[in-house]
C-alpha cells in the first residue's frame, strides 16, 4: 500500500536515526525532506504545510534535542503525528437497532462503488447479516448489469428496475423491498457524479432524504492527487458523509489523498479496498496504516489475517514459536499454505515491518503460484527432522530431496538459506527490534 | 535566501548558481509572494514537485538574465514556458491505415470505454470513417454490454468474444472482420488493470502483440487513458504502461471537474508521450483534441 512514502521516511530518517544528537539544522533538513515526501505522495499542499510544521514543533520540543535518541524519537513522533491525522481511534459502521440498515454508497466516476458496494454485502455476510443491493446508477451503460452480476458473486439480493426510474424513486422502491424481506442491509449504489454537478449532488442530496441511511461512504480512488479536498469537502458539504472507502490501494500509489481528506473534513477513512476480489475488502486502521507508512509495518493486520484462516490456538502456538525461535520448516510449511490462501504474497509480505524498502526488490522477485508449488514439494520431500532442523542438511540430503522434488540441489539449498532469513526476521520482531532489510535481501 | 520558499530550495537544482546571479533590484520587483504562488498553483494543479522546479528553475534564469521584470510577465512568460512542456510535435491520432488499429489502455475507472464511444462518434461524425469496436475486456462484469451501448450510440460496430474469454482473440477477430468488411478503424478496449499486477501487465503486452501479428504496424496508436484528477501515480502507470505496450500517447480524461490534470505534463515532460485528448464531461460529444496552451493557461487557474 503507502509503500512509497515509508521507503522515503526511512531513508531519510535512518541517517538522523544513526547519529547521536539532532540540532534545529537537522530538524529543518528532516522536515523538507518529509515535505517534498509527502508532497509525492499527494497529499494536499496546504496539509503538508500543516502536518510538517506540527511535526518540526513537537521535534524542537526540549525533550529531543536533550534525549540520547533524538533520531527514533523523530520517527516517534512522525509516526504518532501522521497516526492522529489519519483518525486515531477506528471507527464502526452504523447499524439500525431495528430494520435495514442503509447504506448509501456515493462518489466520482470511476472510483470503485459498484465493486465496492458488493465487497461490503460480502463482508457484512461474515459477520452475519445479510445485505442485499440496490442498482441506483441509471446512468452509466450496463452499470446495472455489473451490480447484477457482482452482486450474484457476491451472494446478495439486487434491487433494480432497469434505467428508466428516477434513482430517488428507484431507491425508496429498494428501501421498501428490503424491509419486506427482512434484509439485514440495504446497500445503495449511485451513479458516479462530479462534486461540482449542481443538479446531480441535488440528486443525491434527495437520495440520501428519501432513505436516511445510517451510514454515508464516500468512495475514493487511492491515486488521486491534489483534488481529493475540494471532492471531499463538497460531498460533505452537501451529504454529510460519515466516512469514506478508499479503493484501489493494491496500486502503488502513494494514497496521501488519504492524509489530506481526513485532515480536511474530518472524516475517517474505514475501509480500503486492496484488490479487485470481492473478498478484498479491510478494515481500514489508521495506527496501523501510519506505522505501514512508516515502514514499521502492520504486523497487526498479519496476525488478524491469520487468525481468519486458522483456529485461535494455532496462532498462539505460531506466536510462541516465533518467539523461542522454534519456527520450523514445517511451521513454514503450514504458514505458506494459509498465505497462499490468504492473497496475493506481496500484499501479505509488505506488511512485515521493515519491508517498505526490501519490498521494491521483492516484488521483481515475483513470487507466484508455481514458486510456491516448487517450494511446497522440496519441503514435502524432507524427513520431518530436517524440516525442524534444517541446519542438518548436507550435500547428500540435498541430492536426495531434489530428486525427490522434481527440482534441483541449487533450488533446495536456496530454500534453506532463504527460510534461514526469514527466521532471523522473526527472531528481530520477537526481540522488538527493527529488521534491517538489505541484511533480509541478501539472503534472497 | 527569504525570496525563495524553503520547498524549491530542495528543488531547484540550479539554486545555488541564480543566487549568483540575482540582484538586489529584481528582489523589489518579483516578491517571494509571487514566487511562492505560483509555485503553489502548480503543486495544486498535479503538476509535481519535479516538474514544478524544473518549470519555474527555467523562469527563474529568465529573470536573472533581465528578459522577465515583472510579476505580470513572469505569470505570462510562464504560461508560455508550461505550453512548451505540455506540447509534442506528434498530437495527431494516426488514421492512414486499411483499417487503422488503435488500443486504449490504463487502469481501472479512467474512462477507457467511454472514451472509445467517443471517439467512435467523432471519427464517424467529423471524418466519414466506419469503425469497429472491439471488446477486449473480457474480464469486467458488464463491459461488454457497456461498450455495446456506446457502439450503438456512436454508429459504430461492436466486435465481441464471449466474457472470460481470450482478449487477443478479440482483437484478432476484429481486425479480421475490419478488413473483411473495409473498415477504417478498429478501436480496443481492454479490461482497466492496475500495472502493480505483472500477470495482468504481461496479458495487455500479449494483446498488444496479438495486433501485430495479425496486421503488421498494428496497434498504430496504443493510448493509455488517464484521469485527470490522478496524482503523481500518473507517471508511474504511463511508465509501467509503456514498457507493457509502445505507448504512443495520452487522454486526459474528466477535465470537467475541478482537477487541472497538471500530471498530464509531468508524463508529457518527464516520458515524452505527448497528450493527444482531452475528455470534458460523460456526453458523447466531450472529446476535445489537446491544446497546450489553453490547457497551461487552464493550469494556473484564476
Amino acid at each position: 500500500m503507502f509503500d512509497q512514502l515509508s521507503d522515503r521516511l526511512q531513508e531519510t530518517l535512518s541517517e538522523v536515526r544513526s547519529r547521536g544528537k539532532l540540532t534545529e539544522a537537522d530538524v529543518d533538513r528532516a522536515m523538507r525532506e518529509i515535505r517534498l515526501t509527502l508532497l509525492e505522495a499527494d497529499v494536499n499542499f496546504k496539509v503538508v504545510k500543516q502536518f510538517t510544521s506540527q511535526v518540526r514543533d513537537r521535534c524542537l520540543g526540549a525533550g529531543v534535542l536533550e534525549s540520547l535518541n533524538p533520531g527514533q524519537q523523530v520517527v516517534k513522533i512522525v509516526n504518532d503525528e501522521l497516526a492522529t491525522l489519519l483518525g486515531g481511534a477506528s471507527r464502526e459502521l452504523a447499524f439500525a437497532p431495528s430494520g435495514p440498515t442503509v447504506i448509501l454508497m456515493a462518489g466520482l466516476h470511476g472510483s470503485g462503488k459498484t465493486t465496492a458496494c458488493a465487497k461490503l454485502a460480502k463482508l457484512l455476510a461474515k459477520e452475519g447479516k445479510r445485505a442485499a443491493l440496490a442498482a441506483c446508477d441509471t446512468q452509466r451503460p450496463a452499470a446495472v448489469d455489473q451490480l447484477v452480476t457482482v452482486g450474484e458473486r457476491a451472494g446478495a439480493k439486487v434491487y433494480e428496475q432497469g434505467t428508466q426510474r428516477d434513482p430517488t424513486e428507484l431507491a425508496e422502491w429498494a428501501l421498501d423491498q428490503a424491509r419486506a424481506n427482512g434484509d439485514d442491509a440495504l446497500i445503495v449504489d449511485t451513479a458516479g457524479r462530479l462534486h461540482v454537478d449542481e443538479e446531480l449532488m441535488d440528486e443525491l442530496a434527495g437520495i440520501r432524504k428519501r432513505t436516511q441511511p445510517h451510514d454515508i461512504l464516500l468512495v475514493l480512488d487511492a491515486m488521486t492527487g491534489q483534488d481529493a479536498v475540494n471532492v471531499a469537502e463538497a460531498f460533505s458539504e452537501r451529504i454529510e458523509f460519515d466516512g469514506v472507502v478508499m479503493t484501489k490501494l493494491d496500486g502503488d500509489a502513494r494514497g496521501g489523498a488519504a492524509l489530506s481528506v481526513k485532515a480536511v473534513t474530518g472524516k475517517p477513512i474505514l475501509y480500503a479496498s486492496v484488490g479487485e476480489k470481492l473478498d478484498q475488502l479491510e478494515r481500514f486502521h489508521p495506527q496501523r496504516m501510519a506505522g505501514r507508512i512508516l515502514g514499521m509495518g502492520d504486523v497487526l493486520s498479519l496476525i488478524e489475517k491469520a487468525e481468519e484462516v486458522s483456529d485461535r490456538k494455532q496462532a498462539d502456538d505460531l506466536e510462541r514459536k516465533i518467539r523461542r525461535r522454534e519456527f520450523t520448516l514445517e511451521d513454514f510449511l503450514q504458514q505458506m499454505r494459509q498465505v497462499r490462501r490468504m492473497g496475493p504474497l506481496s500484499g501479505v509480505l509488505g506488511m512485515l515491518p521493515g519491508m517498505g524498502p526490501a519490498m521494491k526488490q521483492l516484488r521483481q522477485v515475483n513470487m507466484d503460484d508455481r514458486e510456491l508449488d516448487r517450494i511446497e514439494a522440496i519441503i514435502l520431500s524432507m524427513t520431518p527432522r530436517e524440516r525442524s532442523r534444517p541446519e542438518v542438511i548436507d550435500g547428500s540430503r540435498r541430492k536426495r530431496i531434489a530428486r525427490g522434488s522434481g527440482t534441483t540441489v541449487q533450488a533446495v539449498n536456496q530454500l534453506t538459506k532463504q527460510f534461514g532469513q526469514v527466521r532471523k526476521l522473526m527472531a528481530q520482531l520477537a526481540k522488538g527490534k527493527m529488521p534491517d532489510p538489505q541484511q533480509l535481501m541478501r539472503g534472497m | 535566501m527569504a525570496v525563495f520558499s524553503r520547498l524549491r530550495q530542495s528543488l531547484s537544482a540550479s539554486r545555488q548558481a541564480l543566487q549568483a546571479e540575482l540582484t538586489a533590484s529584481l528582489f523589489e520587483r518579483l516578491d517571494s509572494e509571487t514566487w511562492e504562488r505560483l509555485e503553489e498553483a502548480l503543486i495544486l494543479a498535479d503538476v509535481g514537485a519535479r516538474t514544478t522546479g524544473e518549470v519555474v528553475g527555467k523562469l527563474e534564469a529568465e529573470v536573472a538574465a533581465g528578459a522577465v521584470t515583472d510579476a505580470a510577465a513572469a505569470r505570462e512568460r510562464l504560461v508560455e514556458l508550461l505550453a512548451e512542456a505540455a506540447a509534442s510535435e506528434d498530437g495527431g491520432i494516426d488514421l492512414s491505415h486499411s483499417p487503422s488499429v488503435l488500443m486504449i489502455v490504463g487502469v481501472n475507472g479512467t474512462g477507457k470505454t467511454t472514451t472509445i464511444g467517443k471517439l467512435a462518434w467523432h471519427l464517424r461524425t467529423e471524418h466519414g470513417l466506419s469503425v469497429i469496436a472491439a471488446a477486449a475486456d473480457t474480464y469486467r462484469a458488464a463491459a461488454i454490454e457497456q461498450l455495446e451501448t456506446w457502439a450503438e450510440r456512436a454508429g459504430a460496430e461492436l466486435v465481441r468474444g464471449s466474457s472470460g474469454g481470450d482478449p487477443g482473440a478479440v482483437v484478432f477477430d476484429a481486425i479480421d472482420a475490419a478488413e473483411s468488411r473495409g473498415a477504417d478503424v478498429v478501436i480496443a478496449d481492454t479490461a482497466g488493470r492496475l500495472h502493480t499486477h505483472s500477470n495482468l501487465m504481461e496479458e495487455l503486452g500479449k494483446v498488444w502483440r496479438v495486433a501485430g501479428k495479425r496486421l503488421e504496424g498494428a496497434p498504430h496508436e496504443s493510448l493509455i487513458v488517464i484521469d485527470a484528477t490522478t496524482g503523481q501515480n500518473g507517471v508511474r502507470q504511463a511508465q509501467a504502461f509503456s514498457e507493457a505496450v509502445n505507448l504512443t500517447g495520452v487522454v486526459l480524461t474528466k477535465l470537467d471537474g475541478t482537477a487541472k490534470g497538471g500530471i498530464a505534463l509531468a508524463i508529457t515532460s518527464e516520458l515524452g508521450l505527448p497528450v493527444k485528448m482531452i475528455g470534458v464531461g460523460e456526453g458523447i460529444d466531450d472529446l476535445r483534441p489537446f491544446d497546450a496552451h489553453e490547457f497551461a493557461t487552464a493550469l494556473l487557474g484564476e
